[in-house]
């Protein structure tokens, strides 16, 4: 097998540029974009075909917009309904810079808190466009009937969120994302309907098809069936969601997975920044070997719950019997301005802290209190059950524990992956013809995602951004032959496919899927989670590659290739999660700084904050495939900020 | 706890299913019931026999992939969804019977695993505003009343799991129709679509062979998202509305 320590030999190779966000004042480049960008002859759209894999936010507005464009559109899933994608489960709300309020917002200070919150990581030009296109979410979405929270006077309602002091996040109560989803998904729905939009739910992409440099189709196989599949386009977009179930335990739906954009990548996609994943601070505790996945609470709960833990290590009373004085809100105590508004990573790594000193409460000490007896007591508990009700019920539905009257346990859970596919200001990734949008690409969040960012990233990606470069790109790539499946670069997609699967079958070993995946998950929550060290990630990066090696030996996936098999469809995500986790290890060893969501212990302020180096790590790190555990070459690309200029983040 | 379990198996749609009885033990009353499913499909798995297909993702409740049918009761005796039932609603020593919903439009895939696809049909149907991309006026242009931005919350809260379908003796789908019809219809956004929309969607729901509804009020009581049976009476003037003002061959 391969040799771990040749894996960390990484080489450098040619520095990447994003040549396509024209030059110019920050706020024009979009309209310039959109200016030069070629147009496909309406008449012409119907004989392009874009195949969209996802129907996330990102995936569905996508898939609806080109469709009411004229294109000819394929569109995947693996679940059974393109209404399921995991947006459905985002809580909180989505920023827009309406300014509604009168309190001082405006894209700009939307752009600026962008780029700040993902601790200057990011590409200016994307944040920017980013914040521009916000506004006309908002109009898009209540068109289509999206029921977001509204005022007496019928106008709609905002509040403040993760951090910032603007109140710009829209919501439709704890289920903003499934509202937008719904909308993307009607739209869709419509589409499909009309004979523009080819859907293939159940049906999960394995490989990219790459003809002559140029992406041109996916290997995909039909979930009930178990058949391999071709599908052929004149271009692909990606918008298969984020890779946080490498970690086993997460706050992704159980089946979200790397696979495709995985796929991409050892086809000659660059994968940016994998070692950004984002830890939310305010997730139920685990209670067992048995659990399978985290459940976030909102994080609107810090609005009004205070954090605390026991004074003593070791303290195992009941949290009504530890008196005032005993107890440790600590966030208010470092954080005087911020309190218990600090970002999420900040947040999650501090509670972290509290427990590794024995402090942490519930079983196993892995949790930290959420106390609202304060805020029942100044508002009434009427109050704060118009605001939280549904999450304290299902906080009790999950816990058994009613939290109005003994605190919430909460501690950190993985929760997004700001790292992804490399893409220019077009959203294309380096293969030409292959796109990737929403939590499946790189480009806005930097090192730290800010709360309701993402469904607006998504959403701004779907249905305005991308359809503009894809335009653009068909235009000036007009008339290419489909190939056959006969053509050796198809033919040999489809051979690697069904050989792996086959193998997987034929392995007959004594593990099963799920226990490799945990395996895999806890190593990296260990060494590649809430803080890292060059001695652990180097441990990681020994472990991986025999842990692979072992799963290629023992796995067993009862059943064959030729029907439904969950089982094989697992085994096979974790074959990639074997390979990616190793990547991820090696950018988090490779940077040795700490920034954002990426805490490098020997990267930290004398008062234990995390301190970037920007004079050496101020670029995004692109990483290029040479194969399975072999060292990866790396690409930098060198980010400029000409209008926001980097400072310390400082909360205290 | 140790339980019995009793599982519906079906290879295939076209194979014969029938119960299968299975024994766990070291169950935890924290464990969701799809965790303890979990745990019987990993020794299933290791002793190389077929693992118990079934539906999920998201296991909190608002994708709506789950969807067991637990002694008899979709998504079992508590008012949620299957993956956010947990094991202490039920007995050390119980007998638990598990099957797939039991509908004429949802035919049998696997095991527990039906196909849904009917719902998206009717959604297709005219379930959506038909509002393309970027020709959105100002969001603040039509000010929204409370009541019916509620109202049309209230019902945009389904989820699409098919529970009132599997609940109800005829397998009608009216509930789910209706709480979409009725989201749309409550907003001034759905105002222009309104009459084509409900006899568009109930005539696709009639085409795939739901049952007819007897208001008998299974479904709102096994609808994890609290759909009120109201919705029914109120898509039925919807209908018959319509119906008055576009009349169809
Ligand atoms: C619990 C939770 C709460 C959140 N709350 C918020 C919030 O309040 N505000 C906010 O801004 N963000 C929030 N987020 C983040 C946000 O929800 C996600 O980042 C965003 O929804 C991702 O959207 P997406 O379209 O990129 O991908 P997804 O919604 O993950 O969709 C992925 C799609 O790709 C498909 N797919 C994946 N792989 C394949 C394959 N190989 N073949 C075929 N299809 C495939 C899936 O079927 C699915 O349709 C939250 C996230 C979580 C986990
Ligand atoms: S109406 Fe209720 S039971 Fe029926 S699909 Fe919607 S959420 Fe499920
Ligand atoms: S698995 Fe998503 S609702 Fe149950």
């Amino acid at each position: 097998m391969s040799n771990p320590t040749a894996y960390a030999d990484y080489t450098t190779g040619e520095p990447l540029a994003d040549t396509k966000a024209p030059e110019g004042p920050v706020e024009d480049r979009w309209d310039t974009r959109r200016f030069t960008a070629k147009l496909v002859n309406p008449a012409n759209r119907r004989r392009h075909t874009v195949i969209v894999v996802g129907t996330g936010l990102a995936g569905g507005s996508a898939g609806a917009t080109l469709a009411e464009q004229g294109y000819h559109v394929v569109q995947f899933c693996y679940q059974d309904s393109p209404r399921r994608a995991h947006s459905i489960a985002a809580q909180g709300g989505i920023n827009a810079a309406k300014n509604y309020r009168n309190d001082g917002d405006s894209i700009h200070r939307l752009f600026y808190d962008t780029v700040k919150g993902g601790d200057f990581r990011s590409r200016e030009s994307n944040v920017h466009r980013l914040a521009q296109i916000s506004v006309e979410i908002i109009d898009q979405c209540v068109a289509q009937g999206v029921p977001f929270a509204r005022e007496y006077g019928g106008l709609l309602d905002t509040r403040s969120f993760g951090g910032v002091q603007v109140s710009r996040t829209f919501y439709a109560r704890g289920q903003t994302g499934q509202q937008l989803l719904l909308g993307a998904y009607q739209a869709l729905s419509r589409q499909i309907a009309a004979g523009n939009v080819e859907m293939h739910a159940r049906t999960e992409m394995l490989d990219l098809i790459v003809v002559d440099g140029r992406a041109r189709g996916i290997v995909a196989r039909d979930l009930v069936s178990g058949e391999i599949t071709t599908h052929f386009a004149d271009a692909v977009v990606l918008a298969s969601g984020g890779y946080g179930n490498v970690f086993y335990l997460s706050t992704n739906a159980m089946n979200s997975n790397a696979t495709a954009i995985w796929r991409a990548h050892r086809r000659g996609a660059h994968f940016a920044n994998p070692c950004f994943t984002q830890i939310h601070p305010t997730c139920i505790p685990r209670t067992g070997d048995h659990q399978s996945k985290l459940t976030l609470m909102s994080e609107s709960l810090r609005n009004d719950g205070r954090i605390w833990v026991p004074r003593a290590a070791g303290d195992t009373r009941p949290a009504a019997e530890i008196p005032e004085d005993e107890r440790d809100y600590y966030l208010e105590r470092i954080y005087p301005s911020f309190g218990n508004l600090v970002p999420r990573d900040i947040a999650s790594r501090a509670a972290k802290n509290v427990c590794d000193e024995g402090r942490g409460v519930g079983p196993g000490g892995q949790g930290v209190y959420l106390d609202f007896a304060d805020a029942i007591a100044r508002l009434g508990r009427k109050a704060v059950e118009e605001r939280y009700g549904n999450l304290f019920e299902m906080y009790e539905r999950i816990t058994a524990e009613n939290p109005y009257e003994v605190p919430m346990r909460i501690y950190p859970a993985v929760h997004y992956t700001m790292g992804g596919l490399w893409v220019d200001y077009d959203l294309q990734t380096t293969i030409p013809g292959l796109f990737a949008i929403g939590e499946a690409n790189f480009s806005d969040h930097g090192a730290n995602r800010l709360g309701a960012s993402a469904l607006m990233q998504g959403l701004a990606d779907g249905y305005f951004v991308l359809p503009a470069t894809v335009n653009d790109y068909l235009a000036r790539n007009p008339g290419h032959d489909t190939p056959g499946p006969e053509h050796p670069a198809v033919a040999a997609a489809v051979a690697e496919t069904r050989e792996r699967l086959h193998r997987l079958v034929g392995v007959d070993g004594d593990r099963s899927a799920d226990s490799f995946h945990r395996e895999i998950g806890e190593l990296m929550w260990e060494y590649c989670g809430m803080s890292r060290n060059a001695e652990g990630l180097r441990k990681a990066l020994d472990r991986i590659p025999q842990i692979r090696e072992e799963f290629w030996r023992r796995i067993k996936v009862p059943g064959t290739e030729g029907e439904f098999n969950q089982s094989l469809e697992r085994a096979n995500r974790i074959v990639d999660y074997l390979e990616l986790a190793e990547l991820m290890c090696l950018d988090a060893l490779h940077r040795a700084e700490s920034c954002g969501g990426h805490f490098r212990e020997e990267s930290q302020t004398p008062d234990g904050e995390a301190a970037r180096r920007d004079e050496e790590f101020g670029y995004a790190a692109a990483w290029e495939f040479t194969g399975t555990g072999r060292a990866p070459v790396l690409h930098r690309e060198d980010l400029v900020f000409a209008y926001v200029h980097p400072t310390q983040r400082s909360y205290a | 706890m140790k339980l019995t379990l009793r599982i519906w198996r079906q290879h295939d749609p076209d194979a014969p299913g029938g119960m299968a009885a299975y024994d766990v033990e070291g169950i935890s009353p924290d464990m969701s019931f799809l965790e303890m499913l979990d745990t019987l499909n990993e020794r299933l798995t290791v002793e190389g026999q077929d693992p118990v297909a079934f539906d999920h993702d998201c296991r909190e409740g608002i994708c709506g992939a789950c969807s067991l049918v637990i002694n008899g009761e979709a998504h079992g005796p508590e008012r949620t969804t299957s993956c956010q039932l947990h094991m202490r609603s039920f007995r050390d020593g119980d007998t638990i019977d598990v099957e797939p919903w039991r509908a004429a439009a949802f035919p049998v895939v696997r095991d527990l695993v039906v196909d849904r696809g009917a719902f998206d049909r009717i959604i297709q149907s005219g379930g959506y505003v038909s509002v393309p991309t970027g020709a959105a006026p100002e969001a603040h242009a039509t000010p929204v009343p409370k009541a019916a931005a509620d109202s049309a919350f209230e019902h945009a809260e389904c989820i699409g799991c098919g529970a009132c379908v599997a609940a109800c003796p005829n397998g009608s789908a009216m509930l789910f129709t209706s709480a979409k019809v009725n989201h749309l219809g409550a907003l001034p956004q759905g105002a222009p679509e309104r009459e084509t929309r409900v006899l568009d969607m109930v005539a696709q729901m009639d085409a795939e062979g739901f049952g007819g509804c007897t208001l008998t009020g299974e479904c709102a009581t096994a609808c994890p998202k609290g759909i009120p049976l109201t919705s029914i009476t109120a898509m039925n003037r919807e209908w018959l509305r319509a119906s008055r003002k576009v009349p169809r061959g």
